[in-house]
């Protein structure tokens, strides 16, 4: 019995990765400038910032929560992080600042759903409205220019290591130091139990809202550190940054496997799943379908995977 | 009873994958008749009932229904002819009232226009209940019944059907001593209208109070169909575990030492009052009384999990301080749940992962994990427990009851609590594994440990228990000594006799 579980679960694993190659392939054939170096590393630095928020996600998700203010936290600590260099901050203290910003930000999320005892859902619906409002407010509904040409912040977003973006380069330690946590700590089997059972975890030991709250702060670091690396890429921070983000990095998070009612999933998948959107993104573009169409094309796919999952674990 | 039988199972093989779950099953049940099904977790039970009730299709076989071969392809043909089931969750909506629950899917409507006949339903539903001879109100919102209640609309759902054979799975787990009471009246009932009914359950007491046959399996294979009236306790186990069992409670030799943990004043609104106890070292405290007298909740006040109004739990002397589980633990505190699947396991982890949850310190250094020393603590674990699995990756959720429980307990011996508190430690769980829970409980209990066990199996209590505290209504009716106690001594004061 345990054998053929095992089965299904490395063939369930297999799966966004075939997805992803099977894109990769259509593609190629279908667009020459596709499957070019410069393209390829185009897209990548496209998705890095999907795919931070994503990674973030990946950890709320597990535990059974959500997150929809990530968007919302993406912007503020980049409008943060630029207004205080607008204003001659050392550049690396400013986005020092805006990731505190974040991290903060996600701690109160995590406060409200554990000690106020508020469904993630309703609670980061709320602070994502306060959140935007707040960007808003800071900046005065205007973008923020005039930033810093330190190399430390123009490098963050703009710069390249060995011919790769930088950007990429974070998204890929990132995602080395975040699978260490999951797969590796305590950290990550409790939010792996939390997500399975969150009652026996309590009744394990386990200090279930304290886990919470770091893990709704990590996803408020997350996008803090996206929403820097955006700043540095456009060179400014706009208020209505980061909009709609949070659909993006949850689309990749369920085609990367991990099930949105918690326990199970891995991080791995959501790399894939970021990726798998970023291609289809720049695919339907390089193909000029039209934006609208783009927007039934990526739905169609998102729902195609979950199906096929479904199936499968049927 | 020589009818002909209302179904007749022969020679039934079914497997899966390449597992042969059963092999050559033969099974009947004829009218009037209560057919007790016994075997341990992983008999074949529930396989042999699932065919007979038409979720499963046999490989080989016949099955006959009033004396007509069936093929049933889907529960709703065997419900059809006649065939129902009590599952052992129960399939009630809590928001809806008893009538709606009634006629789930079911509900009479004015021809095919979708308008529902609210008042010949509940007309209907009031006389269905009173058949049962059951007092529940039909516009009651089910959520709101007891257990015991809620069971009996489902008898009521199944026999609404005009089923004449009823299959009842672990029917009394969940219920207190008087619904079980009210259930075997009706039980009885339906017995004298000429229904068959087949009583699957662990508890032998039960089975020989009500039941008229007792066919076993082991293995899948069908060993033997006996009359209550002419076999015994000891032949029916041995015919499920295929040897001699030996005593039912293990012997156990320990010198109870000095107090350990003693709890003062402890209460909470509504729940429970002014509870005063202590344990000491190396005994094992029985805790007895009817299903809701409070007893899980004084447990869970205790360990942190719920709240308490006031009270001061002390250990070795010490004052501790408790708001959540964690401290309880860090004190040397282990409760293992009444309910494994929603409070003691993480259902969907291996075994590993659950064996190692409590104390992941251990396992690890600075908050990483090593695999080595949890893979070297599991599979000591599993030898120490005799933990039948096919491996530590195994899910836990694809081991037996038996085989669960052991690692709800084992997640805990693995702390090296001072105080172990198990709630219905051997709820669910077949007669081998059983025993085997004892003999953990005393070699726990001559390392020291003291062990307050909560239970609602009279035997069981008095059988393992050096004292025994008796609830009553959230309040200690009475504490026993082992020598003095007796079922009917604890069944008084349980009850509220002085």
């Amino acid at each position: 019995m345990s054998a053929s579980t095992r089965k299904i679960s490395i063939f369930q694993k297999l799966g966004p990765l075939i997805g992803l190659a099977i894109i990769l392939i259509v593609l190629s054939i279908l667009s020459p400038q596709f499957f070019t170096l410069a393209n390829i590393l185009n897209v990548l630095r496209q998705v890095s910032i999907n795919a931070l928020i994503a990674f973030g996600l990946t950890f709320v998700i597990l535990t059974g929560g959500i997150d929809l203010s990530v968007g919302s936290m993406l912007a503020l600590s980049g409008a943060i992080t630029a207004g205080l260099m607008a204003g001659g901050t050392d550049p690396i203290l400013a986005m020092l600042v805006g990731l505190a910003a974040g991290a903060v930000m996600g701690a109160i999320n995590g406060l409200i759903i554990t000690k106020g005892k508020v469904a993630p859902f309703i609670a980061t619906l709320a602070t994502m409205t306060v959140f935007r409002g707040l960007t808003l407010v800071y900046t005065d509904g205007k973008p923020i220019t005039g930033l810093s040409d330190d190399m430390s912040f123009v490098l963050m977003g703009r710069g390249y290591f060995a011919g790769i973006p930088i950007p990429v380069i974070w998204m890929l330690a990132s995602f080395a130091v975040l699978w260490f946590l999951l797969k590796k700590t305590t950290f990550g089997r409790r939010t792996y139990a939390i997500g399975g059972n969150e009652e026996a975890s309590l009744l394990s030991g386990i200090k279930v809202d304290r886990i919470k709250v770091m893990i709704y702060s990590l996803t408020g670091l997350l996008s803090a550190f996206a929403g820097i690396i955006l700043t540095s890429r456009l060179n400014s921070a706009q208020p209505t940054a980061g909009t709609a983000y949070e659909l993006d990095a949850i689309a990749a998070v369920v085609l990367g496997g991990t099930s949105l009612s918690g326990g199970r999933g891995w991080i791995f998948g959501t790399l894939i799943g970021a990726l798998i959107i970023g291609v289809l993104n720049n695919g339907l573009n390089l193909l000029n379908v039209s934006s609208f169409y783009q927007q039934v094309v990526k739905g169609g796919v998102i729902l195609l995977a979950v199906l096929l999952d479904r199936k499968k674990a049927a | 009873m020589n009818e002909t039988p209302l179904v007749q199972l022969s020679g039934i093989y079914k497997s899966f994958s390449d597992v042969h779950v059963l092999k050559d099953v033969n099974f009947e049940v004829r009218p009037g008749e209560v057919h007790a099904l016994m075997g341990e977790n992983g008999a074949g039970k529930s396989t042999l009932m699932k065919i007979m009730a038409g979720i499963y299709q046999r490989d080989k076989g016949t099955a006959m229904v009033k004396g007509k071969e069936v093929h049933f392809s889907s529960p709703k043909e065997a419900e059809e002819m006649g065939i129902g089931v009590v599952h052992q969750e129960l399939n009630i909506i809590p928001y809806l009232t008893v009538t709606e629950n009634l006629f789930l899917g079911k509900e009479l409507t004015y021809g095919k226009s979708g308008i529902l006949r609210t008042g010949a339903m509940r007309k209907q539903a009031r006389k269905a209940l009173e058949a049962l001879g059951v007092k529940i109100d039909p516009d009651a919102v089910a959520g709101e019944l007891s257990v015991g209640q809620q069971q009996m609309i489902e008898i009521a759902k199944v026999l609404e059907t005009n089923s004449d054979c009823i299959i009842m799975d672990e029917p009394t787990a969940a219920l207190t001593d008087r619904e079980i009471e009210a259930l075997f009246e009706v039980i009885e009932k339906l017995r004298n209208q000429g229904v068959g009914i087949v009583y699957i359950s662990h508890r032998m007491e039960e089975i020989f109070r009500i039941c008229d046959r007792i066919s076993v399996l082991r293995d899948g294979n069908f060993i033997g169909t006996k009359m209550v009236s002419e076999t015994d306790f000891d032949e029916i186990v041995s015919m499920m575990v295929g040897r001699e069992l030996g005593d039912r409670f293990p012997v156990r030799q320990v010198t109870i030492g000095p107090e350990r943990l003693r709890v003062e004043n402890l209460s909470r609104n509504e729940h429970f009052k002014d509870i005063h106890f202590d344990v000491k070292q190396g005994e094992i405290l029985g805790v007895a009384g009817l299903m809701g007298a409070g007893r899980t909740e004084i447990m869970e006040a205790i360990f942190g999990y719920k709240k308490k109004d006031s009270g001061t739990v002390y250990l070795d002397g010490q004052r501790l301080n408790i708001s959540k589980p964690a401290d309880a633990i860090a004190a040397g505190l282990a409760f293992v749940t009444e309910d494994r699947k929603d409070k003691g396991l993480v259902i969907g982890m291996t075994v590993r992962e659950n064996f190692t949850l409590t104390n992941l310190k251990a396992v690890s250094k600075n908050g990483i994990l090593s695999a080595r020393s949890e893979q070297e603590e599991t599979d000591r674990l599993i030898k120490k427990l005799h933990v039948k699995t096919s491996g530590r990756e195994q899910t836990v959720k694809s081991l037996s009851g038996g085989n669960q429980q052991k690692i709800v307990i084992g997640k805990w011996v693995n702390n090296q609590p001072k105080v172990l508190i198990l709630d219905e430690p051997t709820r669910g769980v077949d007669v081998g594994a059983k025993k085997e829970i004892y003999q953990i409980m005393n070699e726990l209990t001559e390392q020291g440990v003291s062990i307050i066990m909560v239970s609602s199996e009279l035997p069981e209590i008095l059988g393992m228990s050096d004292r025994i505290l008796v609830i009553h209504e959230g309040k200690i009716a009475k504490i026993l000594h082992r020598q003095e106690a007796d079922q009917e001594k604890i069944m008084h004061a349980a009850t509220g006799g002085m």
